[in-house]
């Protein structure tokens, strides 16, 4: 064994701790855009080979738009840490699967170049990037992104003039017609729990989006106030104000099953730099979103809430951080 | 058998005691010359009491205390004192030292062996105590008589030993408490003592079964001795954790831990504790672990105050190739030394000696923006908020750190253990402590 020369030998001096996890930002952003898979792979099945188009543009578009703000800026390429790659791969599942090439690219741009790089990138932005590429896509192109394709593998319940998703129909028909359409309620849950329905080409996939989502929890990369607050308020206010015959006739399994929320409320709202830092503000923040969701699905125009119900929420997350501050150790005087 | 641990934040670093927890304690032959430094402890340095040719002799006081926050230096070797000098100490600084040459005589000042100290009352303990120069070893060095004299109005009911040792390398308490069991009793019987409370605590990790199985032993005979066992999770030796976890009591922000009515003394302390009172000898020497991968022989060394700490890691064998850091005390709250003349101090507990690969991103320095995944907010044993004092400090808003409590933070670094942009997240509250007082 070499025996190190003692003199003129220069020690690295630091602050301590000298010892840290091997945990990084690097591997956090990678390992969340892995768990994406499932919802990509059942979105592929069901949309076809388009939706590998849609989502490889998106990406490209958020890689590229990053590295030119940071080229234009004089920053430091950050492609490395995988937070564009997943901005982008979070918009692609986000976004019907008949869009032209433009509104990826363009989507992407705002997403990562705007409301992230321009606000100070990684770590600064106040808003969702995807889904505020998203929600400018929607408000720029509401035709090419309400346009629903129906999926093509597996067995057909949906009539086939129709394009519309599930909460479109319920929005627009009645839950009556929806349950018409998929045979019965038993099979409406099931298509709506596999994610054979109109609708985001990323999103329709319950399952898919569950299985994600735990092994993110697994990792511990997840915590569970966001989400289940989230779904739950939803599945609440649908069950009180969603049915025609009155209150708490409305049915919370199929607003809990369908749209972007299990995506939203798994993926989306719980974006750590947009969402509270504190658990007990991270309740609050997923009851918000809850919410906002179902008055908008409820009352407002959309069929569908998510995304600007996360939107909203993002802007409330500093307020939220400075009224749910921490309980700090010996706050509280104790009498020996 | 239950495991008892605190409730908030906390982290579990791997703790690399296996490469020298096996190893028995050797005593280091003394240095041909030492340097003791007038400050070894929290408080007033002392004041030199000898003069520049004088010969010593082992555990003559050399340093006299100033104001009561403070504690005697004795001489560790005996010999002639050749300067009093300025010289570095872990922390960076330069302090006065009385360096001595060794005559290699060993001669002691001489000691009184006190068989019956057990009868002796409790203001005749604590005169030997405070005589010996004793300071809290696990390396925070206060003086512990100073902790045994607390105000009358303060009533103290319960005093623990910490056998924590929760700073991942150190092994020096976990060697004293298999060692010296029976000692360490002693010492906190006589810390019952002079305190006058009915009941000690030793609290001990799960990770040394062995020691808990020896200390419970030599506890046995002891009603009023309890022996914990602690759930392995840092930072489970501090102070506000201990005794959060034992008494269940939560010592109030910005309050001391005899103001809920405890008081808290290292395993090493207790084990010099009881050396004074039975022996009257003087803290002049301590047991230092050392060990980390850029050591050749990781090794428990009883080494005397003031050896310089190239030798004692000569004494293992050297560095190895690629070492690269050096650090005094644990990898979480130590310090890393930048010359190795620095000598070993009353509060050295270990020199953990790191690789060039393992302290790579300590290089380079970088670090990537906050994200805000709360990590740090989980980890943090105070229930702070460190993300804020980081982003706070980034922006040198120093002052606006203290609506977020940054004075209750003791710098433990979870939160910078934890960090997945790699923040320096206890170096920028330190800066905000100097920069941002209001």
């Amino acid at each position: 064994m070499e025996i190190a020369e003692k003199k003129g030998q220069k020690l690295v001096v630091s602050v301590s701790p000298h010892v840290k996890s091997e945990e990084s930002v690097d591997r956090i952003m990678w390992a969340v855009t892995i768990s994406l898979v499932p919802a990509f792979v059942m979105g592929v099945y069901f949309f076809g080979p388009k939706a590998v188009y849609v989502t490889a543009l998106c990406i490209i578009g958020s890689l590229l738009s990053e590295a030119f703000v940071e080229k234009l800026s004089g920053k430091e390429y950050t492609l490395k840490d995988g937070s564009a790659f997943l901005t982008g791969a979070l918009l692609g599942l986000n976004m019907p699967v008949t869009v032209p090439f433009y509104i990826p690219l363009i989507s992407s741009f705002v997403a990562v170049a705007i409301t992230k790089q321009l606000f100070g990138g990684l770590g600064y932005n106040i808003f969702n990037p995807a889904l505020m590429g998203r929600a400018f896509a929607l408000i720029t192109w509401p035709r090419a992104m309400t346009t629903w394709a129906l999926p093509t593998a597996g067995f057909i319940a949906i009539d086939a003039k129709t394009t519309a998703t599930p909460l479109g129909i319920l929005k627009e028909e009645g839950v009556s017609k929806l349950i018409e359409l998929f045979g019965d309620k038993g099979n409406l849950y099931t298509q709506l729990l596999v994610g054979h329905r109109a609708g985001s080409l990323g999103e329709t996939s319950v399952i898919a989006i569950l299985i994600g989502a735990a092994f993110l929890f697994y990792r511990r990369y997840l915590s569970w106030q966001i989400p289940l607050a989230f779904i739950a308020t939803v599945g609440v206010g649908a069950w009180i104000f969603g049915g025609k015959a009155g209150l708490f006739t409305g049915d919370p399994l199929i607003h809990m099953l369908s749209g972007g929320l299990m995506l939203g409320a798994f993926y989306m709202a719980t974006d750590y730099v947009t969402c509270p830092t504190v658990k007990r503000g991270q309740l609050v923040f997923g009851i918000g979103c809850g919410f906002i969701t179902i008055l908008i699905r409820l009352k407002a125009g959309y069929p569908e809430g998510v995304m600007f119900a996360i939107l909203i929420m993002n802007c409330f997350t500093p307020l939220i951080d400075r009224s749910f501050v921490t309980k700090i150790f010996g706050a509280k005087k104790v009498a020996p | 058998m239950s495991t008892a641990t605190f409730p908030m934040g906390g982290i579990h670093p791997p703790d690399e005691k296996e490469l020298d927890s096996h190893c028995p304690i050797e005593t280091m032959k003394a240095p041909a010359r030492v340097m003791i430094p007038l400050a070894q402890h929290i408080g007033a340095p002392c004041v030199s009491m000898v003069e520049v040719g004088k010969r010593v002799l082992i555990g003559e006081q050399i340093g006299n205390p100033q104001g009561f926050v403070s504690a005697p230096v004795h001489a560790s070797v005996s010999g002639k004192v050749v300067s009093i000098e300025n010289c570095p100490n872990a922390q960076g600084k330069m302090v006065p030292a009385i360096v001595i040459e060794n005559d290699k005589m060993e001669e002691w000042a001489p000691l009184e062996d006190d068989p019956d100290f057990m009868q002796r009352p409790a203001d005749v303990l604590l005169k030997r105590i405070k005589a010996a120069g004793l300071v809290g070893m696990g390396g925070a060095t206060f003086p512990t008589h100073v902790k045994l004299s607390p105000p009358k109005e303060k009533r103290i009911d319960a005093v623990i030993i910490n056998g924590a040792e929760c700073e991942p390398y150190l092994t020096a308490d976990h060697r004293v408490m298999l060692e010296s069991p029976r000692e360490i009793v002693y010492g906190l019987k006589i810390l019952i003592k002079v305190l006058n409370v009915g009941k000690g605590h030793i609290g001990i990790e799960n990770n040394k079964p062995d020691a808990i199985q020896k200390m419970s032993e030599a506890a046995k005979e002891f009603p009023d001795v309890e022996v914990w066992t602690l759930q392995t999770k840092y930072p489970q030796g501090a102070e506000k954790m201990l005794i959060k976890t034992v008494l269940g009591r939560e010592v109030p922000s910005g309050g001391l831990p005899m103001d809920v009515g405890a008081v808290v003394q290292n395993v090493g302390t207790a084990y010099a504790v009881y050396e004074a009172c039975r022996y009257g000898k003087p803290l002049v020497e301590r047991v230092v672990s050392v060990t980390g991968r850029g050591i050749t022989t990781p090794k428990n060394l009883r080494a005397r105050i003031g050896t310089p700490v190239s030798q004692l890691i000569e004494e293992c064998g050297g560095m190895k190739a690629g070492a690269s850091k050096v650090i005094s005390g644990g990898p979480m709250m130590g310090f890393s030394i930048s010359s190795l003349d620095v000598p070993v101090m009353k509060g050295t507990s270990g020199l953990v000696v790191m690789l060039e690969s393992e302290v790579r991103n300590g290089r380079s320095g970088k670090f990537g923006n906050c994200i805000r995944c709360g990590r740090c907010v989980e980890a943090c044993p105070m229930g702070l908020m460190p993300l804020m004092f980081s982003v706070l400090s980034e922006k040198g808003m120093y002052a606006d750190t203290n609506d977020y409590h940054l004075l209750d933070c003791f710098e433990c670094g979870s939160c910078t253990y934890v960090c997945p942009a790699k923040r320096p997240i206890v170096q920028q509250i330190r800066l905000a402590k100097m920069l941002g007082k209001r």
